[in-house]
């Protein structure tokens, strides 16, 4: 529901990136997107295309990557897969589990021509 | 040439930021945030206007009430004897975000307010990924919604701390069991505090405002 709002705030991110190291020419936009996160990639995608119509990055492709959850139990030290969004250690059955990944929600890199070719 | 170059900057950095400063500047001035997220209809203009008409004399309780449309709940707070209260309306926007948090904190003397309540926009999936600088969210569900609602919209009842179930009166009414509720909640989240009450009936609510008093002490 909010994929719009995270595709602006990615363009931005991008455009002030681009305009600070010199960049021209983006090709491409990496991101990782947390499967806690609640962000549907193909709303991500779509939200991203429809934002970024009218801006230099019009023709550029947005990669995203989802990464699953996993937790660390803090009780027994275990380290596991999140399933269904169960944070229950699997070893011990401990409900303090850390999050480990599955909260991102980051530009990794991007790919672009240097301004100065 | 084309090059990769590596970026490594969270999505919502700048909202991060400004939400930091905004914790920063509440601690600075001794207050304590609260963040209420639930979909709409669970309760939290209800759960307000009873906390401030309970409370409002013995703690300065600020209130930032966000809307998609309308000022109805800031008026509704406004009522129920909130002095302090700062609406926000997004204009269709699904969530609130630091910035508009940061406009709303303009208008509000820091001075006068030990507490600050804000409410959402009812919607438990958009407002998870925005810090308002709050110290802790409070996620409400009533028992009209279903005992799966954790497990529905697991970010949210992960990142908050506080649980409130309300609507007890109407238990017998529906298929809502309390102690899957309490179970599912707890899978997802096992260190949220939970509350059962019914802002209606008045049930549940004196361990709510002794709970809330205990955070000025803190």
């Amino acid at each position: 529901m909010h994929e719009l709002a995270i595709a602006e705030s990615i363009i931005k991110t991008v455009l002030d990136e681009a305009e600070k190291r010199n960049l021209a020419r983006i090709k491409k936009i990496a991101v990782r997107v947390g499967a806690l996160t609640d962000i549907v990639p193909d709303a991500l995608q779509f939200g991203f295309e429809a934002a970024s119509a009218d801006t230099e990055l019009a023709a550029t492709r947005l990669e995203i990557k989802t990464i699953p959850v996993t937790g660390k139990c803090k009780s027994c030290g275990n380290e596991f897969n999140i399933e269904e969004h169960i944070f229950i250690c699997p070893f011990c059955e401990s409900f303090d589990i850390e999050i480990t990944s599955g909260d991102e929600l980051d530009i990794e890199y991007i790919e672009a021509d240097d301004r100065s070719d | 040439m084309s090059a990769k170059i590596k970026i490594e900057k969270k999505v919502l950095s700048e909202n991060d930021k400004i939400a930091a400063e905004i914790r920063e500047r509440l601690h600075q001035n001794d207050i304590v945030s609260l963040n209420f997220v639930s979909s709409p209809g669970s309760g939290k203009t209800s759960l307000l206007e009873k906390t401030i008409a309970r409370l409002g004399k013995e703690i300065d309780i600020g209130l930032i009430a966000g809307d998609v449309q309308t000022e109805n709940d800031a008026n509704r707070l406004k009522a129920a004897g909130g002095e302090i209260v700062r609406p926000v309306v997004t204009g269709g926007l699904c969530h609130l975000d630091a910035r508009m948090i940061s406009k709303a904190l303009e208008n509000l003397d820091l001075e006068d307010i030990k507490m600050l309540f804000i409410e959402n926009v009812g919607n438990l999936v958009c407002p998870s990924s925005y810090d308002l600088g709050e110290d802790m969210k409070v996620v409400l569900v009533s028992v009209t919604e279903g005992d799966d609602k954790p497990l529905k919209y697991p970010a949210m009842f992960r990142r908050s701390s506080v649980m409130i179930i309300n609507k007890t009166d109407l238990l017998p009414h529906c298929d809502f069991n309390m102690e899957t509720a309490r179970m599912n909640a707890l899978k997802v989240n096992g260190k949220l505090k939970i509350f059962e009450m019914s802002c209606r009936a008045g049930d549940g609510l004196d361990e709510w405002y002794l709970w809330l008093k205990s955070l000025m002490t803190r």
